[in-house]
């Protein structure tokens, strides 16, 4: 029998409502357990500390094509950063780190269950590679779906049950997790040196509109009852103005209601929406339009969403939308990787330097804050950096930092060089909210855990979930004065307990417990018209065979699939 | 100024890595800690006093330490990496890196260097008495950010890939460069003082090339706009003055289009 006890510690879960009380938690057998179940445990002193359940990640790229592109294409981004061994594996990298490194640096930051973010389905194979050399934590991915060509035939001629049993083929072949969506129509249209920059432009050839996409794939996805919500990245992403698409892109999801077994209420997701929250019409007169945003969000709660916080780093930016990235290129003129998915997605690369001299920078730096202060429900609005878009991962315990300080605000503000301008096109000098170690529990374990669909396993504290434990070395009654103190302690963990394994030991990885690939697993009636458009478009325009596109069972790596039936 | 000397007693089998062989390490340090200092031959660590005889110590700073090589470096890559100060001379020739992201002092080598010497440069001083292989003041691999500042000066050959990004700084090359001089550059000088091979100033939006001799096969990108007397590296001669890379984004300043310049020698 394998007993843990987590002595003392104020716990803070938000899935029961626990809120700082100094409380035991049991684990038995890689589980939560009650504490009068134990028998003989070993224990862990968790005394003047903060417990909370493992961290979940909503929206991450860690893993698959563009991420190694990226780390292909940018050896400097390596150099004189990758000197320690440090965990069992050599570590190496900085905005596109190594499997091995991500998985490690996730894990010292209390990280149990990471979401790729977005999965090309030919791709795939190599998408699980990587997750297979990902330690520790947990993954799942998600196919791109709004670009498809299925999708787009389907739902241009209202197939939805077509479209879902399209989708259960696809999560299966690619041993998916959600509906992921870039750029709706754009992206294909980028194929034809074009944008869908509104939801009404309609998409070359298929000649359905993003809009039309989008409220297809919501229809979809609640016809089947998926573990997680539509997951948009929305059009027109990066532009100034561009927050009146965004609201618009809300709109969709106005009449639709979650219809799930899994806990989930909200039917859309918008992910890393600081990048479409951007008023005034050119780059001189950008501005923040987070506050309208957010009231929209907050009087929704069929929504949720991912805040993409700039960190202020040299980082690589890396998407599914191809015309942003091209974008981008035009604007920064760096180096630049760009590529066609056959039929389904596209995916660009750029590095991207977000520096403290820039006003565009700043000002994005601080839409991202503005989104999550302005929050009221946090377990609708997550942290997320895009990873590593809006800077890395591991930047995290800063973002946290920043939100529960208004003295970190402040001190990293006096280094802008534009702090005037950046004050008069934002609402961030205005706000004094500071969040409370109970609402960062929600932004960055149990919200995303319940949007996702898996607050049964994950994200939470509750007996007979994955006993998932990070221990963080923060006394509530006695914060640090210093708010550096804050980000050490969420960047290095004082334990990590994965599986009822100490995983991490004063921000050091002392085991390896064994990884899982979660994807969902969704029965469907058979469908004849499906199958046979899946050959044809395999015979007429893959180039490769079907029987090669599927993912191998071997190439799965320690699978816990997550069943659906949709049959009824 | 302290004089720190290493003499190879032993040649390594495969290359020794040696980028700790910089003032920098050996500021404040005796001859006996010097001598403890890690280098990597292959996969392998070991004390520099496993290759290297070492006698003196080094200075209280590094801007008051002297390093002299002795023996046959051929084998030896990054001396001087990263330098802030002080001065390094090896009496023979030099591996690879040598003087590798330096941002000060002074290296001199009396012999011949292989590739990617003066890589990602920002101050200081880098003198070769024979020839340089590929590379030469370069971005590392990448990095659009290459040379920012220095000067290097070889009197022999260079190879292909000269002062690709370079940003800032002079190259001076006393014989002959291989293709692809000054790629992507953004501002700094290369003089060829031989001939060039060709694709030199390709994609090249800011700063200036001397070619001394000719230019084997030019290219069409850069438009002959006149000729120019100017001094450079201290004697005064005739130019042919051509801008480029029309291929090339050009910023504007004051209303005017600025271009990267070359100058063939008339
Ligand atoms: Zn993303």
């Amino acid at each position: 029998m394998n007993e843990l006890i987590v002595k003392n510690g104020f716990v803070f879960d938000p899935l029961q409502g626990i809120k700082g009380d100094r409380m035991d938690i049991g684990i038995k057998d890689g589980k939560f357990v009650e504490t009068s179940a134990l028998g003989n445990p070993k224990v862990i002193d968790a005394a003047g500390k903060t417990v909370m359940a493992g961290g979940v990640d909503i929206h991450s790229h860690v893993v698959g094509p563009k991420v190694n592109v990226g780390r292909l294409f940018r050896p400097e981004d390596k150099l004189f950063k990758s000197p320690l061994k440090r965990g069992n594996r050599m570590e190496m990298g900085f905005s596109v780190p190594s499997t091995f490194k991500t998985g490690y640096d996730y894990a010292r930051m209390g990280y149990v269950f990471v979401n790729e973010a977005a999965m090309p389905p030919l791709h795939s194979p190599h998408v699980h590679e990587e997750i297979r050399d990902t330690p520790i934590i947990d993954n799942a991915a998600m196919p791109v779906f709004g670009n498809n060509w299925f999708t787009l035939e389907y739902l241009k001629n209202n197939e939805i049950e077509n479209n879902a049993a399209y989708t259960a083929w696809l999560l299966r072949a690619t041993r998916g997790f959600a509906i992921k969506v870039v750029n709706p129509g754009g992206t294909e249209a980028w194929g034809w040196g074009l944008n869908c920059e509104s939801i009404h432009d309609p998409v070359p050839y298929f000649d359905i509109t993003p809009a039309k996409i989008v409220t297809g794939l919501i229809e979809t996805n609640e016809h089947l009852g998926l573990p997680h919500s539509v997951h948009l990245h929305c059009n027109n992403l990066g532009n100034p103005g561009n927050y009146t698409d965004t609201l618009d892109s809300l709109k969709l999801a106005e009449g639709y209601t979650a219809k799930n077994n899994f806990g989930r209420e909200q039917v859309l997701h918008i992910t890393h929406i600081q990048f479409d929250s951007y008023g005034g019409d050119s780059w001189r007169t950008f501005e923040s339009k987070a506050e309208e945003i957010m009231d929209y969000v907050n009087a929704h709660d069929n929504i949720t969403v991912d805040i993409g916080q700039v960190t202020l780093d040299e980082t690589t930016t890396m998407t599914a939308d191809g015309p942003f990235e091209h974008s981008l290129r035009g604007l920064n003129n760096l180096k630049w990787a760009n590529t066609d998915v056959e039929l389904e997605t596209a995916a660009g690369v750029v590095p991207y330097v977000y520096s403290p001299n820039i006003r565009v920078c700043t000002i994005q730096w601080a839409v991202g804050l503005e989104l999550a202060l302005f929050a009221k429900d946090p377990m609708r609005t997550f942290i997320s950096t895009d990873h590593p878009n809006a800077g890395p991962f591991f930047r995290y315990p800063r973002v946290i930092k920043w939100l529960m300080s208004r003295e970190a605000r402040d001190t990293t503000m006096k280094t802008f060089k534009w702090l005037e301008r950046t004050i008069d096109a934002t609402s961030i000098d205005g706000i004094d909210r500071e969040l409370t170690l109970y609402e960062i529990a929600q932004m960055t374990r149990a919200g995303p855990a319940k949007a996702l669909g898996i607050s049964n396993t994950y994200g939470g504290l509750v007996p007979g979930m994955d006993a998932n434990v990070a221990i963080y070395a923060l006394n509530p009654e006695d914060m640090p004065s210093d708010p550096e103190m804050i980000e050490k302690a969420f960047s290095q963990c004082a334990y990590l307990i994965k599986d009822g394994v100490v995983a991490v030991q004063n921000g050091e990885v002392v085991a390896e417990p064994a990884k899982r690939t979660v994807w969902v697993d969704v029965k469907v009636p058979d469908n004849a018209q499906v199958q046979r458009d899946i050959y044809e478009h395999f015979l007429r325009h893959y180039s490769v065979g079907v029987e090669n596109y599927k993912l191998f069972d071997e190439h799965v790596h320690n699978p816990r699939a997550i069943e659906v039936d949709a049959t009824q | 100024m302290k004089t720190v000397t290493l003499t190879l007693a032993k040649s390594p089998e495969l290359y020794i890595e040696g980028q700790n062989i910089t003032p920098d390490q050996f500021a404040g340090k005796k001859a006996a800690e010097i001598a403890s200092l890690d280098v990597w031959e292959g996969k392998l660590k070991g004390p520099l006093g496993n290759y290297f005889t070492v006698e003196g110590d080094g200075g209280a700073t590094a801007g008051e330490t002297k390093i002299v090589l002795r023996g046959d470096c051929t084998r030896v890559k990054r001396i001087g990496q990263q330098m802030t100060a002080g001065e390094i001379v090896v009496e023979g020739n030099a591996d690879m890196y040598i003087g590798g992201w330096m941002k000060g002092g002074k290296i001199h080598v009396k012999g011949n260097v292989d590739s990617f010497c003066g890589i990602g440069m920002e101050g200081g001083e880098l003198i070769i008495d024979g020839d340089a292989g590929h590379h030469l003041g370069s971005s590392p691999r990448g990095e659009w950010r290459g040379m920012q500042g220095g000067l290097i000066r070889v009197a022999g050959n260079a190879g292909n890939d000269t002062a690709t990004f370079i940003n800032g700084g002079t190259i001076i090359i006393g014989g002959d460069a291989d293709i692809h001089i000054s790629t992507h550059g953004e501002g700094g000088t290369v003089i060829v003082k031989g001939d060039a091979k060709g694709r030199v100033g390709g994609q090249m939006v800011k700063g200036n090339i001397y070619v001394y001799g000719t230019i084997e096969n030019p290219l069409p990108g850069f438009k002959l706009v006149g000729e120019v007397e100017q001094e450079v590296d201290g004697e005064t001669a005739r130019f042919a003055h051509h801008i480029g890379d029309l291929g090339e984004r050009h910023p504007v300043s004051k209303g005017k289009t600025v271009y990267a310049n070359l100058y063939t020698r008339i």
